[in-house]
């Protein structure tokens, strides 16, 4: 059993009697370091995960956003177990935004990872609480008393409920040492548990920020310039105007902030629909700025001879130029990815109300105290003031963390003083996004004859993330180029090299960011390097992976080699890799390490007539202590998919400066008869639990390539696959 | 002013008859389980039931349902219900979003065809798009209710 001892009860929990007559316990989740602690201690705030009622109730909350992730239910199922509560008691609060829930950004696959711990420790405090009251109120010692099931049990078989227990233990002191539960009694941590939500989600009941409703709301399009940046020169609204429904029309700056709005001219109506008429109706002029420039073609071929050419170096280790000379044989590749779109099936969207200096809003968005920041700069108001719901997400992937549909809203509620919800049309969606990097890649590697890697070349040039933060950064930033320069291989003289790409639209952060480009080349070069070597491509593999060891570099990013050589061993076993398949069927692997996961994937595919289709992916998981078994499963299946429609369909363009794409039919996506069978396999661990939304992606679209290969002895480098006519 | 029948209760609204039955659905008559996807008729978010066929409500206008029954996800069908029990049992939706579409295109689906095989599932399912890639789930939940529906008869 695990203990912690010696929190102070001041700085860590304290119990607040509320009027309502529930027992509420308050702790402060930024309890990871010391500098922390002491940080709370001046400004103390309590903070709010669980509030059991004295009908029995228990309402838990969740802080962070749920948008698939399965969320709501991990979180809360972690308090409940530690607090040997029933699970059909539990009711799930979602939080506003604000700083007392520690960070509430839902991104990067890391809630679990970072509040597992915390969780615990809210349901042990809660369970010892209500132990206490107990045995108070029996007179006995608190070591004759058990919870169980939302109960206190004594050892001579008498028992209460939790929920009569709630005035007693209101009154008690906090306890400073808790006693969290060992693993292998875990109720509900490691198990299959159905989404909270499940039962709203079929019924239509889940209120989504598109579903949100006030009185008197009125809804809002808005024409934004095709070019990224560019600004309204004049308009003519007077056909707008004529269209039954449409109320006002009026034009809106843009804020200059990597999540400001991109301005432009907002139709204000009774209904969508009216809106996005008045929206078309619109005659509008723009000064189109210097993006106007961005032709995705002449950009490809700007950035490709970037990476043909020696860049700023990242990472140095032996001699290269040496291996190089030595080589047995060389070989040497150059990929290409477009820029993706995230295209939730939820378009942006934010209800705001802005009443004198306060406001209040309706969101879907994966970061609520991001929004809340934005909102009280554009308002110059107080914290206090501005307060952000989160509602149910229909899809995030990293797009609604940035909060820009939020502050337009905020700015036409606050210009017309009533309550507003701003949709984004799909369109506006796939046309002003803030993409996935477009990039190119250049590797070179030395094989002795044995077929070992002697030296290993990665050369990358991509519009970095950080430019949208500070414009005119046009090289990779740090952890951009981690996750190139700590490719798991274990190779002696090594060299990265970033290219410059300017950025000429909003660059952002989409399910598994770098890793896509990244998981690309490296697995797909691999793999060209086993046959060059005349290997089979898992043994190879396994032998580039190279010796057990933990790999801690300077990023932070450290991994262990046995783990990841673990997951490709048994996603190449529920393969069966090697068995004869069918003809014109073949399998390929990949194998990736982020968000402190191990990830590997053996896809089967055939060819035929030139057509590709993929019959079957195994992927392999091991991201440590695992939560909810059937989330990470659903979340492995979801990635197989996402990771095939970037395969398959996934490209953005530009054309003078303008999006090509605008909408499901030319931005496609893998619809249900496309779909193989995917079958998960979960690597049992107590490790500390790692990263799971995003991991599963990197290794599907290089995995394909690889199996196309095998099929057909045709090496695909660029994607999507359907610019070479395959699917 | 028009009337429109959904999920058996009568609504009159004063609307364009060429205003999409979607916002009519969600905006006037503030049912908001029906969902805007793409506005194109491309993605199946906006699927209804229209006098048992199922529509894209995105591109149909009100004045194409008058006179006809519309089921919503808010309304009652007996395979709509066996659908969702499905869907809740294997834990099908993931962000949940596209779901009430897609129970409502896999509820047309065994309206006129009690024994789908895979292919006309998915012939029944292509207008669907989850991003989110619950598509298995769904098959799998399809052909359950379809067991259990053999099974009681």
């Amino acid at each position: 059993m695990s203990t912690i001892k010696n929190i102070s009860r001041r700085t860590f929990v304290r119990s607040i009697g509320l009027a309502s007559g529930g027992l509420i316990l308050a702790c402060n989740t930024s309890v990871f370091s010391d500098k922390e602690i002491k940080k709370n201690l001046v400004d103390f705030n309590p903070n709010l995960f669980v509030q059991l009622n004295s009908d029995g109730s228990l309402v838990l909350i969740a802080s962070r956003s749920e948008m698939g992730n399965g969320v709501r239910t991990s979180l809360t199922s972690v308090i409940a177990d530690e607090m040997e509560a029933d699970w059909n008691k539990v009711i799930v609060k979602q939080a506003t935004g604000d700083a007392k829930y520690g960070d509430q950004n839902t991104d990067g696959s890391r809630s679990i990872r970072y509040l597992y711990e915390t969780m615990r420790k809210m349901g042990a405090m809660a369970k010892a609480m209500l132990i206490a009251a107990a045995a108070k109120k029996w007179q006995v010692s608190e070591s004759e008393c058990t919870a169980e099931n939302h109960f206190i049990i004594h050892s001579s078989g008498k028992k209460l409920g939790f929920g009569d227990l709630v005035e007693i233990a209101k009154t008690l002191e906090v306890p400073t040492d808790i006693t969290l539960k060992s693993p292998k009694d875990f109720k509900y941590i490691g198990k299959n548990l159905r989404s909270i939500d499940a039962e709203d989600y079929v019924k239509g009941k889940a209120v989504f920020g598109l579903d949100k409703r006030l009185p008197n709301m009125k809804f809002v399009a808005i024409a934004r310039c095709p070019v990224t940046f560019g600004t309204v020169k004049s308009f003519e609204k007077y056909e707008a105007l004529k269209i039954a429904g449409v109320e006002a029309v009026i034009e809106i700056p843009r804020v200059e902030k990597p999540f400001g709005a991109l301005g432009g001219i907002a139709v204000i109506a009774s209904n969508t629909w009216a809106a996005f008429k008045g929206k078309e109706a619109l005659e509008i002029e723009w000064n189109f700025g210097d993006n106007k420039s961005y032709n995705s073609k002449a950009y490809m071929d700007e950035i490709t001879a970037n990476v043909h050419k020696q860049g700023k170096v990242a990472k140095d280790v032996g001699t290269i130029n040496k291996a190089f000379k030595n080589a047995h044989k060389i070989v040497e590749s150059t990929y290409q990815l477009p820029h993706l779109s995230h295209a939730p099936m939820e378009v942006p969207n934010a209800v705001a109300w802005v009443q004198g200096d306060s406001c209040e809003v309706w969101a879907p968005t994966q970061a609520p105290q991001t929004t809340r920041k934005e909102v009280i700069d554009y308002l110059k108001t107080s914290e206090e003031k501005v307060t952000i719901n989160v509602t149910f997400l229909g899809g995030g992937f990293g797009r609604k963390s940035k909060p820009d549909y939020v502050v337009e809203a905020v700015m036409i509620s606050k210009e017309l003083n009533v309550p507003v919800q701003v949709v984004w049309t799909r369109e506006d969606d796939i046309k002003h996004d803030y993409y996935h990097t477009v990039s190119a890649q250049y590797l070179k590697a030395s094989l002795d004859k044995n077929g070992n890697v002697t030296g290993w070349l990665h050369r990358f040039a991509l519009p970095s993330i950080v430019s949208t933060f500070s414009p005119g950064v046009d090289y990779a930033a740090g952890f951009e180029i981690a996750s190139a320069s700590n490719v798991p291989f274990d190779i002696k003289n090594m060299k990265i090299e970033v290219g410059k790409a300017p950025a000429m639209v909003r660059i952002g952060w989409l399910r598994s960011v770098i890793n896509i480009p990244h998981g690309f080349s490296e697995n797909v070069f691999a793999d060209e390097l086993a046959y060059a070597a005349n290997l089979d491509p898992l043994e190879f593999r396994l032998n580039l992976i190279g010796k057990d060891r933990i790999e801690d570099t300077q990023n932070e990013i450290k991994y262990d080699t046995a783990r990841l050589k673990k997951v490709l061993k048994i996603a190449a076993k529920n393969a069966e890799w090697g068995k004869q398949l069918p003809e014109n069927h073949a399998y390929g692997l990949a194998v990736h390490y982020s968000f402190y996961s191990y990830v590997a994937s053996v896809v089967e595919v055939s060819v035929i007539n030139k057509k590709v289709k993929v019959h079957n992916v195994f992927t392999v998981i091991d991201c440590g202590t695992v939560v909810n078994k059937d989330t990470v499963k659903a979340q492995m299946e979801g990635s197989a998919i996402f990771g095939m429609s970037l395969a398959f369909y996934g490209k953005i363009t530009a054309k003078d400066g303008a999006i090509e794409q605008s909408n499901y039919d030319n931005y496609k996506m893998i619809r249900i008869h496309e779909i193989p069978k995917v079958h998960v396999e979960i690597v049992e661990s107590s490790e500390k639990p790692t990263g799971v939304g995003e991991p599963g992606v990197p290794v599907i679209a290089p995995a394909i390539v690889n199996a196309i290969f095998k099929a057909t002895g045709k090496r695909y480098h660029n994607l999507p696959l359907s610019d070479y006519g395959l699917v | 002013m028009v009337t429109l029948r959904i999920n058996g209760e009568k609504h009159t609204i004063d609307v364009a008859p060429d205003m999409p039955l979607l916002w009519a659905i969600r905006d006037i008559i503030g049912l908001t389980g029906t969902k805007y996807g793409c506005g194109k008729g491309l993605c199946g978010s906006c699927k209804v039931l229209l006098d048992n066929s199922p529509v894209q409500s995105c591109v149909i206008p009100v004045s194409a349902a008058i006179g006809k029954n519309i089921l919503t996800i808010e309304g009652s069908s007996e395979n709509l219900q066996l659908l969702q029990e499905s869907w809740v049992e294997l834990n099908v939706p993931q962000c949940g979003f596209c779901q009430p579409g897609q129970l409502i295109a896999a509820t047309a689906l065994l309206n006129k065809n009690e024994n789908p095989t895979d292919k006309e599932i998915e012939e029944a399912m292509i207008g669907n798009i989850c991003r989110c890639g619950t598509y298995q789930r769904i098959k799998k939940a399809i052909q359950k209710t379809v067991e259990l529906k053999n099974q009681h008869s």
